[in-house]
């Protein structure tokens, strides 16, 4: 069965942990500015990715649709969107063919 | 050495001392006129002997796409100590005060993030203990 359009981008996104880390974050409080997930991943987390690194590391996570950007005014913001995340559970744990029914 | 003076470059200068007097609750130690602006330095409330804060015009043509930069990425221009955090961010939301980052605690400190309304993002602290 082929795969569907961006599923090797969700997997890509998600093979990361700085990735899982700022959407762990994300969880804790959406709508974050780049500065505050900056601040986050180095004052809770203890990595030192450099400003720059965690742009990219949005970008991978906006292309994978788990990221939106929004700007408001002056400022962007990051918000959370675990929708493509159901892409996963559907596919392993919900069977697109159940089993047949067993003959009585 | 010591320090006396930090400076903020703000879009104008008028607007400027009235938001971080009226607002912040700074006091103005010089206002001294020159040219069509004017030397503005303010002092904290109970230190006017301590370090200044200058408040320049952001005339150079650099100081525009710099600061929108950290403005869009949610970056302060600089930081400001309170006592506490969350009662600093109640009041001054309900003067009207813009905030990019809600108060967070960082270990032993506590941010937050607001705008200057003069082209800045300014964080306030507080620490702990």
């Amino acid at each position: 069965m082929p795969e569907e359009p961006g599923v090797a981008e969700l997997f890509k996104a998600l093979a990361d942990p700085t990735r899982r880390v700022i959407l762990d974050e994300l969880v804790l409080r959406d709508e974050q500015t780049l500065f505050e997930l900056c601040t986050r991943l180095v004052s809770i987390h203890g990595m030192s990715s450099s400003r720059q690194a965690v742009s990219q590391h949005l970008d991978v996570l906006e292309a994978a649709g788990l990221v939106r950007v929004e700007r408001k005014g002056r400022y962007k913001f990051h918000f959370l969107d675990t929708a493509p995340l159901a892409r996963i559970a559907e596919r392993w744990t919900s069977p697109h063919h159940p089993e047949p029914k067993e003959l009585s | 050495m010591k320090i006396y003076i930090s400076s903020l470059m703000v879009t104008d200068q008028n607007k400027a001392r009235d938001f971080y007097t009226e607002i912040l609750g700074f006091v103005v130690k010089h206002d001294i006129p020159l040219g069509e602006h004017s030397w503005l330095t303010l002092v904290s409330p109970g230190n006017e002997d301590g370090p200044e804060l200058g408040l320049e015009p952001a005339e150079h043509p650099a100081v525009k796409p710099f600061r929108d930069a950290l403005m869009e990425d949610g970056i302060p221009a600089t930081s400001f100590a309170v006592e506490d955090v969350y009662a600093e961010y109640e009041r001054l939301l309900a003067l009207g005060v813009v905030f990019t980052q809600k108060p967070t605690e960082m270990g032993p400190v506590t941010v937050a993030t607001f705008d200057d309304t003069c082209g800045n993002l300014i964080q306030i602290s507080s620490y702990a203990g």
